[in-house]
C-alpha cells in the first residue's frame, strides 16, 4: 500500500486557486446559513469553509472575510435512516497544517437532534456548539477553532 | 491512532508553535471519533463544468508567456490501495518566478508577472493523471521568524471519491536547501513522509528545448492525517 501524501496548511493565498468564483450557493434559494470561523482569542480567522450535503451532492465553498466572516445559502438535508439532518464542513486556514472536520446540525430538529448517533454522544456544552442558531430569518453557525465553547472537531 | 513501527508516519503536527499561527488556531481537545461507516460517504463530483480554457496551462493565462523557468508538473492521483483516481478535481495554486503570489495581501517586495495569475485546475484522466504547465515558483520571505523563507512549492487542492479523501497540501522540489528552516515542510516529522512532498525530476517528462519535467503522485488517504491534540 503507497502511504499517503501528508496535508499541509492551505495557507494566505488560497483564493487565487480555490476562491475564483463564488461558490456559496448550494441551493438557488434557501436559507442564508453565516457565522464566524474564531480563533482561541475570538479573533476572526482567514480561512476558508467547504459544506457537503451528501444525500443531495449539494456541496459550496466560501472564503471569510477580514472579520472571519462567511455566509452561504443551504438547504436543510434529508437525513440518512436514524440519523438528524446535518451538512458535513471542513475548515481550513493559515495556520492549520490539516483541515479540521465538524457539522452543522438544524434547530428545528430537537427530537432527531436527541437521538443522532453521534450528536447524542456528546456532552450538552458540546452538542450546542454544532446545532446552528436561529437568528433573523437565518441561521448562525460560529466556528470556534479553541477555548471554553470550542467547536466539537471529529477524527475519522 | 499511533504510528506502526516501521511504517512511515505521514501524519503533520498540528499543534506545531514552529509555525506560530498554528498556536491559536489548531484544535486543543481531543477530536471525536465518527463511526467507522462515514469513511464510506461519498464525496462532491466535479465535472468538465468546473473547468474553463487552458486552465491546467498557467503559462496562457495572459496576453503573452510569464517569465522564469517554464516547467511540465505531471503525475497520478491513487488511493492507499495504490488504484488511481479518474475524474479528480486537481487545483493548484503559486508564486511567480519572483516569489510574488497575485494577492492583495502579498507585501513581498517582487515583481508581479502581468502574465501571469499563478491559478489552474484540471480533472485526472481514466488512469487518474493529471498534468500541468506552469513556470517553477521563485522561494519568498514571510513573517513567521527572523528570516524566514519559504521553500518553492506549489499549492495543491483535491477531491477524491470518499468525503474523507479531501487533501490539500503543498508540492516542492528536489533539493532545496530551506527544507531544513521551513516549519511547514517540518511540521511532517518523518523524513521519509517529508519526501512524500517532493517531486522528482524526470527525464522522461522533460520536453527538448521547452521545459523541464517533475513527477509527483499524490495518495488520498482515508484515515487521520494529523498527530491527535497533546491533551491540556
Amino acid at each position: 500500500m503507497p502511504p499517503t501524501t501528508p496535508s499541509q496548511t492551505v495557507g494566505p493565498f488560497y483564493s487565487i486557486g480555490l476562491s475564483r468564483r463564488p461558490e456559496n450557493e448550494l441551493v438557488p434559494s434557501g436559507v442564508r446559513l453565516h457565522g464566524r470561523l474564531l480563533d482561541g482569542e475570538g479573533a476572526g480567522i482567514d480561512g476558508m469553509i467547504e459544506l457537503w450535503d451528501a444525500r443531495a451532492g449539494r456541496w459550496g465553498r466560501s472564503g471569510t472575510d477580514a472579520d472571519g466572516g462567511f455566509e452561504f445559502v443551504v438547504a436543510k438535508p434529508e437525513p440518512f435512516p436514524g440519523e438528524a439532518p446535518r451538512l458535513d464542513v471542513y475548515v481550513f486556514a493559515r495556520g492549520l497544517l490539516m483541515h479540521q472536520l465538524t457539522r452543522v446540525y438544524f434547530p428545528d430538529e430537537a427530537g432527531a437532534n436527541a437521538a443522532d448517533p453521534v450528536l447524542s454522544q456528546l456532552p450538552a456544552d458540546d452538542r450546542a456548539t454544532l446545532v446552528a442558531v436561529p437568528e433573523d430569518g437565518a441561521l448562525r453557525f460560529d466556528i470556534r477553532m479553541q477555548g471554553d465553547r470550542a467547536t466539537v472537531f471529529f477524527a475519522v | 491512532m499511533t504510528a506502526i513501527e516501521g511504517e512511515i508516519d505521514t501524519r503533520v503536527e498540528v499543534d506545531w508553535p514552529a509555525y506560530r499561527s498554528t498556536q491559536l488556531r489548531c484544535p486543543r481537545r481531543p477530536l471525536v471519533p465518527l463511526p467507522e461507516r462515514f469513511r464510506d460517504l461519498a464525496g462532491p463530483v466535479f465535472g468538465d463544468g468546473v473547468l474553463e480554457t487552458a486552465d491546467e496551462d498557467l503559462t496562457r493565462h495572459g496576453q503573452g508567456e510569464p517569465l522564469g523557468e517554464r516547467i511540465v508538473v505531471q503525475g497520478r492521483v491513487l488511493d492507499e490501495d495504490g488504484r488511481p483516481i479518474p475524474h479528480a478535481l486537481v487545483e493548484v495554486w503559486q508564486a511567480n518566478a519572483a516569489g510574488r503570489y497575485l494577492h492583495d495581501r502579498d507585501r513581498h517586495p517582487a515583481p508581479l508577472d502581468p502574465n501571469f495569475t499563478g491559478a489552474g485546475r484540471c480533472l485526472t484522466d481514466a488512469e487518474g493523471r493529471y498534468r500541468f504547465v506552469t513556470v517553477k515558483p521563485g522561494a519568498y520571505p514571510w513573517g513567521n521568524h527572523e528570516n524566514a523563507w519559504r521553500p518553492a512549492h506549489i499549492h495543491f487542492s483535491l477531491f477524491g471519491r470518499q468525503f474523507v479523501q479531501r487533501l490539500v497540501t503543498q508540492m516542492y522540489f528536489p533539493g532545496d536547501p530551506l527544507f531544513r528552516y521551513d516549519p511547514i515542510f517540518q511540521s511532517v516529522r518523518d523524513p521519509r513522509a517529508q519526501q512524500l512532498l517532493v517531486a522528482r525530476f524526470d527525464i522522461d517528462v522533460t520536453e527538448p528545448e521547452w521545459a523541464l519535467g517533475y513527477t509527483w503522485d499524490i495518495v488520498l488517504g482515508r484515515g487521520s492525517g494529523a498527530t491527535p491534540p497533546d491533551v491540556d
